[in-house]
């Protein structure tokens, strides 16, 4: 059998509309909007001829397809490779692609390292980094945001937070960049993903070994499990390592993005000044809207249905979280940006048991600059034109100028 | 239609009629109710849908399910015996007329 994207070629069932678009188009990547709109319209599940796929971009069928990890699994990548007929490009996560029962044991074990309650812990030293970031800032006449608060805050706290005693601003960030971009086809993109990883691999296996971490942060509370004797020591190092895959790149995009949402809409940012009990909505919101993470797949365990639809076993599908963020089905006006929407449901972090482990410490972080910032900042204005960075999972800025009008 | 009955902290009732399969937690955020907040969606990564189940209940809601224990732990209110993440209770036949008490705080 010849393999597309490391998988096995399907037929689409009778009535499955055909769309022949590429989704991993960097012009889509970057102003992916139509492509949302154009997938919902077409119905809950799209079949994509270039690579063979379906593609889910409506809401209540992406919720299904999340929620459902018996039918749709991970373990066989959620990229577009097949794990079950091909190779992947690095050992598989043991968290990330892997389903129950093996999967419930780590999730676990994250999950414990990640908790409200730690994230809790880690809040006054998120708050006073970001004083020092905004107070810099603040000094500014304008300033390059993406590199200059979104990466740097995020560099800054959460090697501390893991205890890492190595921290590298380039490396960390492009590491889950890198991994992000592996999730998608055998484009450019992925091509120079994996060659880059190639140097940061290396870099990050050593700093996230036991001996280079201190004894008191996520890290040493990893390695803790496999001295408990839960984990292997290998398999601690990997969930160390996923720390810094999953939690440096997403959380730079999602405070990138929300200072993009919030220098556009300014009345919105003078709503969170005046009632900063709205940061964490705020925080919601601007996920729902900006989908930092826009597309995860899975694979048919067995055949199964989508809608009504039949799927055969080994088909791969994408599951569009931007496209679901923005289905007017579930949101009514999801074009608008609206800090007290409480968009309950949301699917930036996924859905159902593989829902992002690290989503309080991601909160916990971008809370720590928007309440920084709406203390000490009266406008933020656009200093340029924002230019967005395309990348096969991730929706990110490349550039966004800003500037920060004080108090 | 599954009944479920909400009591407030204050005493407060409200019943609400869920869908089977529905979640407890997702029930109550559908119909706006206060009390629960539910920010993980139900990923079982907070402890914001907090709930006693009415003792009369708390056999058929079953046992807490694997790693709910750990998230309980940070929940904002006292934990008992009869708490579970509502999140985690999916809505049955069997549960037409459940009731669960809130506490006084999530976050």
């Amino acid at each position: 059998m010849t393999l597309i994207e490391g998988h096995k070629p399907i037929t689409p069932a009778d009535g499955i509309p055909v769309w022949d678009v590429d989704p991993y188009d960097e012009a889509i990547l970057a102003n992916p909007d139509a492509y949302y709109a154009k997938l919902r319209e077409l119905g809950p599940v799209v079949y994509i001829p270039r690579y063979s796929i379906l593609a889910v971009g409506q809401y209540a069928s992406a919720h299904k397809l999340f929620t459902n990890h018996e039918n749709f699994i991970s373990s066989r990548g959620v990229g577009l490779n097949d794990f079950a007929l091909e190779e992947p490009w690095r050992p598989p996560s043991i968290i990330l692609e892997v389903d129950p029962p093996d999967h419930t044991r780590t999730r676990r074990i994250m999950a414990k390292a990640l908790s409200p309650k730690v994230v809790k812990s880690l809040a006054d030293m998120f708050r006073a980094e970001a004083e020092i970031i905004v107070d810099d800032l603040l000094r500014e006449s304008s300033f390059e945001a993406v590199t200059g608060l979104a990466e740097r805050f995020p560099v800054t706290v959460f090697p501390k937070a893991v205890g890492m005693r190595d921290v590298h601003h380039r490396h960390l960030v492009d590491y889950g960049s890198c991994v992000f971009n592996a999730m998608g086809p055998d484009n450019a993109l992925r091509r120079q993903a994996l060659e880059r990883n190639a140097i940061i691999g290396p870099w990050i296996m050593a700093a996230c070994a036991r001996d280079r971490l201190t004894d008191d942060g996520l890290g040493a509370m990893i390695y803790a499990e496999a001295d408990a004797g839960t984990i292997t020591e290998a398999e601690a190092a990997m969930l160390v390592r996923s720390f810094l895959s999953a939690g440096v790149d997403t959380t730079v995009t999602g405070i990138g993005n929300a200072l993009w949402c919030l220098a556009n809409n300014p009345a919105e940012w003078d709503r969170l000044r005046a009632d900063i009990t709205l940061a964490r909505p705020a925080i919601e919101e601007t996920l729902r809207f900006t989908s930092p993470v826009h597309t995860f797949g899975r694979t048919a365990a067995r055949d199964t249905e989508i809608a009504g639809y039949p799927v055969e076993e080994g088909s791969k599908i994408i599951c569009v979280l931007g496209a679901a963020n923005s289905d007017p089905e579930k949101w009514g006006d999801p074009g608008t940006f609206r800090i007290d929407r409480r968009p309950l449901g949301h699917m930036a972090f996924g859905a159902g048991i593989h829902g992002c482990v690290g989503q309080n410490i991601a909160r916990g972080e971008i809370e720590a600059i928007l309440s920084v910032m709406a203390e000490r900042v009266a406008r933020i204005e656009p200093a340029g034109d924002a230019v967005w960075r395309p990348n096969n999972a991730i929706h990110a800025l490349d550039q966004l100028p800003l500037k920060f009008i004080p108090n | 239609m599954v009944k479920v009955t909400y009591i407030a902290h204050d005493g407060t009732e409200t019943t609400l009629d869920g869908a089977e399969g529905d979640s407890v937690m997702a029930t109550a955020i559908s119909a706006g109710l206060d009390g629960i907040v539910g920010e993980c969606g139900g990923s079982m990564m907070c402890a914001t849908c907090h709930c006693y189940v009415d003792d009369a209940w708390s056999d058929r809601t079953g046992p807490r399910k694997d790693g709910e224990d750990d998230m309980l732990d940070c929940a904002a209110d006292d934990v008992k015996d009869t708490s579970r993440l509502s999140c985690q209770i999916k809505l049955t036949a069997e549960l037409d007329g459940l009731v669960v008490h809130l506490p006084s705080s999530q976050l």
